[in-house]
Formats: structure tokens, C-alpha cells, sequence
């Protein structure tokens, strides 16, 4: 997909009225098509050329790529650095930002750090505790919350100014992005949580992974009796499953992922299992576009980027539409 | 303690009124109060608060009090210590995902906004990061020069 005022490769695109970034995932969503996000893998490495390789692998499936901050707590290339690397190529990125490792002032430096590279859209998290990772006995920060980091980030882009009130020159122009959980307890306060995210600066949000299609509706509905699907752009979590055990592991290991019985009994059941994680993923992605208020699909494909590429295929879900890429 | 800190939580209604109470009593005290100076009298109150509120609510005295509107469960005892909400990591059973032994914060906090009465609009509330220069310092008398409009301080 190639807009009509494209320019170089590496700088953004103009920013349209009505819009508050210079990126393509927001000119996709405003436009009303059915956007696809794909989450990459940071390495642990310094060496750019396996960013690069890690990115090619979604080229013309995916409209923007989250790159994670530290994700499980554990060790890994900076979202900022990614971001820094990719957006340069001209990869429409999402930076996450947790809030497990930096406070305010850090936060805010990278903010305009990253959009001066040329990021247009960042996604605030609270992030995961530090139990979870690979350094346990690490101080967790936790100074901002993903709904306060959201407030600041839109207060530094629309009044131009950090939380201290302190002036900016020239403001960040950034999509702003949260994560929802409709699958973890309090359910009855989840839609609401979402309310109050919208109206801390959402404008688009990802959840976590749905396996359960039927909760997801149910959220869905409620999300849409308080008029949130008008106001933000929801882009529910799909990714294949590798294995039965894998997916046994995950769902007692990870934190708020919920993974029903027959999903697991689906997987055991079949011959090639690898085979019919994708297939369910496939399923869900086509269960999930005809959800009113779903207006894309967020793919988490753990180890298994090189699938995403089938994946979109065989959903069909880009229609025509090659989202752009370097490579082309 | 856990067990204290739950059963604050299921009376939080009539908690809640105790405190109303007692705020509406010391905005009545405000010119005595502010005779006596309230920096001299912050450390006084603030110990009496670190006694009751750390008994029934396991408080962090934050100096930045929330109960009111988090269903009287204090949001500092959330290992994230977020004041906003659950993050998205609450287990199928309701437990902390950093700390399995206990109940989420924020799904007992739910409970006592519902048991008081008003749980979409005290959600709904966008609580500031913390001041942690506020720390160990009188929450309530910092209410009363809220409300009183005596902002002499941070």
C-alpha cells in the first residue's frame, strides 16, 4: 500500500487533519481498513543485521511491528533501539514503553528521543514484575502507571509540555497506544478499565492473547454499550500455539493468559500440532473480524514470526492491500 | 496483615463513613488547626495514621490517600503499586500475579467500591503518579488544606 504523498524512505508521511501522527498504522485505521500489528522479538545481540533479518519476515503482512520493552522482565535489544533501527528503513513501528524500568524523567526523554527518530506510535504498559524475568532481585521502578504514562504522553504531545509543566519545543507527534486483558479478573471491571484508558489518551489498543472467542464477544458487547468502539481502535491478540504442552506451560506460567480446555484438547488431538496452533490462530482471526468494534488484529507469534506470513494469507484479512516495506 | 486488610475491605461502606466523619471534624477544626501551624502537627497525625490505617489497611503511608475512592483497599500494597487499576496479569483465581499468596488489590478494591456504592465514578478517577516526596507525611490533614483551599505547601 503506497499513500499518495509518500515520501523518502525514512521520513513519516505528512500528517493528515483529523490526525495526530505522521504514521501509517493511524492513516490505515482512520481509513477504516482492517489493520494487522505483529509483535517482534528483540535479540539478544548488539548486531543490527538480525533486526533487520527479524523484520524481513513480516514484510508485506503487517501494517506496523510492536517492539517490546523488556518483555517478561527479561533482558533484551531496547525497544528504543529497535525502533531507532527500524523506523529508519522506513518500518512503521510501535515502541512499547513499560513502566517497570524507568520513571517519569527517563520515560519522557525516550518519548522524544524515539520521535525524533522517526517512531509515531507508542504503547504505554505498566510491564511485567520483575519476579517474572531473568533478574529476579532487580529494583522494580513502577513511578508511572500505563493509565498515568498515557496522560503525560498526550499532555507532552497536545500541550506540549512534560509532567512538570515545563515547555516543549516541538512536540512529539505520536499515536498513542494501550494493552487491555479482557481474559484476567475483575471481568465486570474490564470494560471499564478500557474506559478509563481512552480517556487517559488511548487512541488504539492491543490485547492480550484471545483464545476464548466467546469471552471476547462478551467483552466486545460491553465495550460497545459504552460507546468505546467509537473512540479507539481495538485490536484484539491472536498468535499459534507451537504444542499441547507448550500451551499447558503457558497457560500455567504466564501471567494473564487464559487458554480454555479445548484449545488444548484441539491441539493434543492433532496430528501435526504446530500445524493446528496456526490453523487455530487462523480460526480466530476470522472469528474476530466479524466482532463489531474490532478494527484489526494484533499477531504474537513467539518463535514462530516466520508463520505470520501464512497466517494473513490464509485470512484474507488484508484484502488487496500490500502494506508498504522496505524490501518491495 | 492480609486477614485485617480483607475484612477492612468487606466493611469498607461503613469504613468509609467512619472517615467522612472524621474529615468532616477536622475541616471544622481547620482555623484551630491552622493556629497550632500544620507542620508542627503533621508528624503527630501522621504517626496516629501510620497506627490505624497501616492496622486495618496494611497502609504504606504514601501520604497521598486513596482509600476513598480504590473501595478502601490501599493501592501501595500492589507490587506494581498501581493506583489505577489491575494490570493485566491478575490470576484466573483472582491473585496477585507477582504475590500468589494474596488477592489482587485492585479485585478486593473492586469489591469495596461496590459494596459503597459509587463503583464507576471512583474508577473512573485518574489517580497522579505518586509524590514520593510525600511520603510518611499526614494524608488527612493534607485533605482538610485541600478542601480549605490552604495550599501553602506541596
Amino acid at each position: 500500500m503506497i499513500f499518495d504523498d509518500e515520501p523518502q524512505v525514512g521520513e513519516n508521511l505528512p500528517i493528515l487533519p483529523g490526525h495526530d501522527s505522521p504514521g501509517r498504522l493511524e492513516r490505515v485505521l482512520r481509513a477504516g481498513h482492517f489493520a494487522v500489528t505483529a509483535e517482534i522479538a528483540p535479540p539478544d545481540s548488539a548486531d543490527p543485521a538480525e533486526v533487520y533479518a527479524r523484520a524481513a519476515l513480516f514484510d508485506a503482512h503487517v501494517d506496523a511491528i510492536n517492539a517490546t520493552d523488556g518483555s517478561g522482565a527479561n533482558c533484551h535489544m531496547s525497544s528504543v533501539g529497535m525502533c531507532a533501527l527500524l523506523s529508519r528503513r522506513g518500518y512503521s513501528m510501535i515502541m512499547q514503553i513499560s513502566c517497570r524500568d524507568r520513571n517519569r524523567i527517563a520515560i519522557q526523554g525516550d518519548v522524544l528521543g524515539a520521535s525524533a527518530m522517526g517512531v509515531s506510535n507508542i504503547l504505554c504498559l505498566t510491564g511485567d514484575g520483575v519476579q517474572s524475568g531473568d533478574h529476579p532481585e532487580a529494583k522494580p521502578v513502577f513511578d508511572m502507571d500505563c493509565m498515568t504514562s498515557l496522560q503525560m504522553l498526550r499532555g507532552m504531545r497536545d500541550e506540549g509540555q512534560f509532567l512538570s509543566g515545563r515547555k516543549i519545543t516541538s512536540p512529539p507527534r505520536v499515536f498513542l497506544g494501550a494493552a487491555a486483558n479482557p481474559f484476567a479478573p475483575p471481568f465486570d471491571y474490564r470494560p471499564l478499565r478500557l474506559a478509563k484508558k481512552v480517556a487517559a489518551g488511548a487512541q488504539f489498543v492491543q490485547t492480550q492473547y484471545c483464545f476464548d472467542i466467546e469471552m471476547l464477544k462478551d467483552y466486545m458487547a460491553k465495550v460497545r454499550d459504552l460507546g468505546l468502539d467509537k473512540k479507539v481502535f481495538i485490536l484484539p491478540g491472536v498468535g499459534p500455539l507451537a504444542s499441547a504442552k507448550s500451551a499447558e506451560w503457558i497457560r500455567n506460567n504466564v501471567a494473564g493468559v487464559h487458554i480454555p480446555d479445548a484449545i488444548i484438547n484441539r491441539l493434543a488431538g492433532a496430528r501435526d500440532q504446530r500445524q493446528e496452533g496456526v490453523n487455530i490462530c487462523i480460526d480466530m482471526i476470522n472469528e474476530i473480524r466479524e466482532i463489531k468494534g474490532a478494527s484489526g488484529v494484533h499477531i504474537m507469534a513467539y518463535r514462530q514470526e516466520e508463520r505470520i506470513g501464512e497466517i494473513v494469507e490464509k485470512t484474507e484479512v488484508l484484502g488487496d492491500r500490500v502494506p508498504w516495506h522496505p524490501n518491495r | 496483615m492480609k486477614v485485617i486488610r480483607y475484612w477492612s475491605v468487606s466493611n469498607a461502606r461503613w469504613l468509609q463513613r467512619v472517615y467522612r466523619g472524621l474529615e468532616t471534624c477536622l475541616n471544622c477544626m481547620h482555623p484551630l488547626l491552622q493556629r497550632l501551624g500544620y507542620q508542627r502537627l503533621d508528624s503527630g497525625f501522621a504517626a496516629v495514621e501510620k497506627v490505624v490505617k497501616g492496622f486495618l489497611f496494611d497502609s504504606k503511608s504514601c501520604g497521598q490517600c486513596t482509600l476513598g475512592e480504590t473501595g478502601m483497599a490501599c493501592p501501595m500494597n500492589c507490587p506494581k503499586a498501581l493506583r489505577n487499576g489491575p494490570c493485566g496479569g491478575v490470576r484466573a483465581n483472582g491473585n496477585c500475579e507477582v504475590d500468589a499468596d494474596m488477592v489482587c488489590v485492585w479485585v478486593t478494591s473492586w469489591e469495596g467500591s461496590k459494596a459503597i456504592g459509587n463503583p464507576e465514578s471512583t474508577i473512573q478517577v485518574i489517580q497522579a503518579p505518586v509524590d514520593v516526596r510525600l511520603k510518611g507525611t499526614s494524608a488527612w490533614l493534607r485533605a482538610v488544606r485541600k478542601k480549605r483551599g490552604a495550599t501553602n505547601d506541596i
